[in-house]
């Protein structure tokens, strides 16, 4: 196995957290996020979907879901970034017996900062799990388990998987999850029921182009601080909603294509999101061989190009669904990977982008925060 | 009945670091030999089995040379003395 590299992290610096399809890798700066260095890989040979930093009720904690293709998956959680790993001796996201087997975990959501023990997970097969007790043991949400229509969701090219999980920050009981194929549903009794929110997002390769559910939904990004905006990446699609969901309106204006997989939302401004836009679902890789962020600082209302930094020549780049995330810094950093391996960063809104790491595996999963 | 497991890397882990787990089996199968495993190092067990109790898809178990694909599955009959391997498939990316 190869050697872990360690960082040691301190109070005020800035933390980059990234899952690979063969590990997880930290890099860590300091508040002016001038110089990044690199700790990892850890989980070897593992694939690394899902990361999250949990700064509730005084924690430093770093979860990570590992999964082996032998193996299985497992949650596991640092307090030291990654010097050592707590690991359950028996998985503690599981399906009650008599069910389904667990086949990964998509998604790792903290909850809401007044519950700061509710962590949730989304898995695949597309399922919600919620821990009430700090990640010390997870339950099934039957709710959207038992939802009549679970029997009609479609695996995407990923599996049937529920990637993205939004916990309302204001709106105690409400939650959004998306599911890659079955759509957007969204609870507002803390998961008793759910109800489909997809009106206005097409389903390009079904007969009926807009259908109650069944969207391929490949990324949502909602702003913290106004809860009801929320931005969407559809498989073919590019939508926002102001509702909450209630409805989603069609923002792809000015972008080279609506289709791509990742999505983020900048920190302070429900206005500005970022996208990295790919050809088609028939060649998924960045148009005309140049790697660009685009954003938008209007609501959708337009977007523009951001390649200051990144490869502008035969770079015919993928980047996945949860491989983008960003700072809570005033001038935000957005980060992002790509399936080739290459880890960027901004630390000025976007504006220009630096490379951290040019030769790491596949990145799957970006997430940062100041610790 | 006696039966021996014999581990790869990275399930010693789960043994307290052990190659082989030697094992009283009240019972004639690899899941009756599978459950003994699980009360003894549960984080074995669950890394080969999943949670509904099958064996994970690329993980292998064999008896002897043979692997239990071929000769029952979990219902494979075992004798005072068999080894038991477990064992990652070549699969891999």
């Amino acid at each position: 196995m190869p050697t872990t590299l360690q960082i040691q992290v301190r109070r005020g610096d800035v933390v980059v957290l990234v899952g690979t399809m063969k590990g997880a890798f930290l890099f860590r700066a300091g508040p002016d996020r001038a110089r990044f260095e690199m700790g990892g890989p850890y989980f070897p040979g593992h694939s690394v979907y899902a990361l999250a930093h949990d700064g509730r009720a005084g924690r430093q904690r770093v979860w990570a879901a590992a999964s082996s293709m032998h193996w299985g998956s497992v949650l596991n959680h640092s307090d030291d970034f990654g010097a050592s790993w707590t690991t359950p001796e028996v998985p503690t996201v599981q399906f009650p017996k008599g069910g389904k087997a667990l086949a990964g975990i998509w998604q790792i959501s903290p909850g809401r900062a007044d519950e700061p023990d509710v962590i949730y997970c989304g898995v695949e097969p597309a399922a919600l799990f919620e821990s009430r007790d700090a990640g010390k043991s997870f339950q099934l949400v039957e709710g959207l388990w038992q939802h009549p229509h679970r029997e009609q969701w479609q695996p995407g090219g990923g599996g049937l998987c529920m990637h993205t999980v939004l916990p309302d920050p204001k709106v105690r009981g409400r939650m959004v999850v998306a599911i890659s194929t079955g759509g957007v549903y969204r609870t507002d009794d803390g998961g008793r029921t759910w109800a489909a929110r997809n009106k206005g997002v097409r389903a390009e390769f079904l007969p009926d182009k807009h259908p109650e559910f069944g969207q391929c939904v490949h990324k949502i990004a909602r702003h913290p601080s106004r809860p009801e905006r929320m931005y969407l990446q559809n498989h073919w699609g590019l939508y926002r909603s102001d509702d909450a969901g209630d409805s989603w309106k069609d923002v792809a204006h000015g972008v080279p294509s609506d289709f791509g997989f990742c999505m983020a939302v900048h920190p302070h401004d429900p206005e500005t999101a970022y996208i990295v836009p790919l050809e088609s679902d028939g060649f998924r890789c960045t148009p005309e061989g140049k790697l660009r962020v685009f954003r938008t600082r209007d609501g959708g209302g337009s977007w523009q190009p951001l390649g200051e930094g990144l490869p502008q020549r035969d770079a015919f780049e993928t980047v996945l669904r949860d491989a983008m995330g960003t700072d809570q810094e005033q001038r935000a950093g957005i980060y992002f990977g790509t399936r080739s391996g290459k880890l960027f960063a901004s630390r000025d809104d976007g504006d220009s982008w630096t490379a951290l790491a040019t030769g790491l595996p596949p990145v799957v999963c970006v997430r940062a925060a100041r610790v | 009945m006696t039966v021996t497991f014999q581990l790869p890397g990275f399930l010693r882990t789960f043994a307290g670091g052990a190659r082989e787990v030697r094992l009283d089996v009240p019972g004639r199968t690899v899941e009756d030999a599978l459950r003994a495993l699980a009360e003894r190092h549960p984080g074995v067990s669950s890394r080969v089995l999943d949670e509904q109790g099958a064996v994970r898809r690329h993980v292998n178990v064999f008896v002897g040379d043979l692997s239990i694909r071929d000769t029952g599955g979990l219902e494979t009959p075992l004798r005072d003395g068999s080894t038991i391997s477990l064992l990652a498939a070549v699969s891999g990316g």
